[in-house]
């Protein structure tokens, strides 16, 4: 059976990854000045452009900074589920692109540490009633991650 | 240009008061520093309150008399009241009033804030997927800055036990119960690495203060306190700030703290050095430790040594959150600057009862940081 699946909102990352279109998270850049910004924005907070045009981030980078999140945060606007298990969040700095925010992997803090390398990923953060699973970006340890493929193999 | 002082002060408790509205808490601070004033209602020319969850403070009006008074509702997330005192301030510096009110009222429901991200210009996907929480940012922020600076986990549990020990001599504070280190450390982790008793929480309460012109202070009272600067700031580009989904890579930007202190002490023509006493925003133990630094009232790191010492205890070098700060007193956002400002004025008259601080202070300082990025400085002097 497989599990239907959705991405948390349009435009966020590259929906369905598939191999011709990888997962990235789907940015822009100002055509004036540059800037990199996530997520997509029209407008440019350095130069006040208005024009941008978008931009795929790189899929992996380094962790800048990481917390826990160890209560159910309120709802709403968290849409997760009832029964809750805590998770990590974190700053993954993208060389030469920006510093974004997001979900861990990795929940135990013993297993994170600053300059990790870090790539992205997709989970489940919520299923529906339909069993519909809800998709976000998130960022696996580079070593979590070559595990789990080599597992995926393996099986 | 005329420069503002504060004659009188008002602070209902902080805590929680069922069935009490937050207007009826404000009501009461005003009062209060009116009496302290020595002044009555009618003579108040002019006036900024501010309130989160009240939408209309200004209407506290229909409680203490409906004189005509351009009373003001001002929000500036948790630097809201640093905006009223500066507003307040600014209305007598330029000659529009001669004796004027700031007040802070608030009421917030149990647990952590909630809002819908659209309020923040947040994209609704950064709430529902558990990103949107303030509580992020100071965990992540103190982590990085613990990395970085060589902080200890027990540094943030000593802060945290001293803003309870020094609300414990505080009647109006929440938090009265004095926590050790080692309770402290054993309180669950929230957001690591901060933990359950290194946290402020969102409560109720009310503030006040009345200002007047310097030169006519004299027929209210024999110890005013001088507002010497009032600055605020908001988040530059590249600055790492709370509810960012991103920011830029790059050299390190300087946070509103920084950019406001520095300001709010060059126009005072007081430098840290002079601060004899501060009050900061301790939204978390992490944060009053990140504060000290941002402040300009040590270098980065040193705090280690520092809280180690008791230099921020009350009878330290530079005594900090003498009042229990946020960690002791919760945080009714519209109030809480009003309530750091309500201590410092007790320490620079000498009226601060057990935890008054040794010495003749002269000089005091409070700071607030909150959402979106946003930072007000206040420097008081005698």
């Amino acid at each position: 059976m497989t599990t239907a699946q959705r991405p948390v909102a349009e435009g966020l990352f590259t929906w369905p990854p598939s191999a011709s279109e990888p997962l990235r998270l789907i940015g822009s850049e100002c055509t004036a000045c540059g800037l990199v910004s996530f997520p997509a924005a029209s407008d440019c907070v350095r130069c006040a452009s208005d024009e941008s045009k978008t931009r795929l981030l790189a899929d992996s980078g380094t962790l800048w900074t990481y917390t826990t999140q160890n209560f159910r945060p309120p709802s709403p606007p968290y849409d997760g589920p009832e029964t809750f298990e805590p998770y990590s969040v974190g700053y993954v700095e993208l060389p030469g692109e920006l510093l974004v925010e997001a979900r861990l992997t990795e929940p135990d803090p013993g297993k994170l540490r600053i300059g990790q390398d870090m790539r992205l990923t997709l989970v489940p953060y919520a299923v529906r009633d339909d069993g519909t699973e809800v998709m976000t970006f998130a960022f696996a340890p580079v070593e979590e991650s070559a595990q789990a493929e080599s597992a995926e193999e393996a099986s | 240009m005329t420069e503002a002082v504060i004659i009188g002060v008002g602070l209902h408790p902080f805590g929680r008061f069922p069935g009490k509205p937050a207007m009826d808490m404000g009501a009461d601070a005003v009062r209060l520093a009116l009496a302290d004033a020595g002044v009555t209602w009618p003579q108040i020319q002019g006036g900024y309150v501010g309130s989160f969850e009240v939408a209309n403070p200004d209407a506290i009006v229909g409680k203490l008399g409906l004189t005509g008074v351009p009373l003001r509702g001002v929000f500036n997330g948790c630097a809201t009241a640093g905006t009223a005192v500066a507003l307040a301030a600014r209305a007598i510096e330029t000659g529009e009033h001669d004796l004027t009110i700031a007040i802070g009222l608030d009421k917030h429901p149990r647990g952590a804030f909630a809002a819908d991200p659209s309020v923040a210009g947040i994209p609704s996907w950064y709430g529902q997927t558990g990103l949107f929480l303030t509580t992020h940012f100071f965990g992540m922020k103190i982590n990085r800055y613990m990395h970085d600076h060589g902080i200890s986990h027990d540094t943030l549990a000593r802060v945290a036990s001293k803003n309870f020990r020094n609300a414990a001599g505080n009647e109006k504070a929440w938090r009265r119960t004095p926590l050790t280190p080692a309770e402290i450390l054993a309180s669950p982790v929230l957001n690591h690495p901060l933990r359950q008793y290194m946290y402020c929480g969102p409560d109720e309460g009310a503030a006040a203060l009345v200002l007047c012109r310097a030169d006519q202070a004299h027929k209210y009272t024999s110890t005013p306190v001088r507002i010497r600067s009032t600055s605020l700031r908001s988040r530059r580009l590249g600055a790492f700030e709370v509810q960012s989904p991103s920011f830029p890579v790059g050299e390190p930007v300087v946070s509103p703290t920084v950019d406001a202190a520095r300001d709010a002490y060059e126009r005072a023509g007081i430098g840290p050095e002079d601060v004899d006493v501060a009050q900061l925003q301790d939204t978390d133990a992490g944060s009053e430790i990140i504060h000290m630094a941002e402040n300009g009232l040590c270098k980065d790191g040193e705090q280690e040594r520092l809280i180690a010492e008791g230099a921020t205890e009350i009878g330290g070098r530079l005594p900090v959150n003498t009042d229990g700060g946020l960690l002791g007193n919760g945080e009714p956002i519209g109030a809480s600057g009003l309530r750091q400002i309500h201590e410092i004025v007790l320490q620079l008259r000498g009226t601060a009862g057990t935890r008054q601080i040794p010495g003749t202070p002269r000089v005091g300082y409070t700071h607030l940081y909150g959402a979106p990025g946003v930072s007000a400085v206040t420097i008081l002097s005698t």
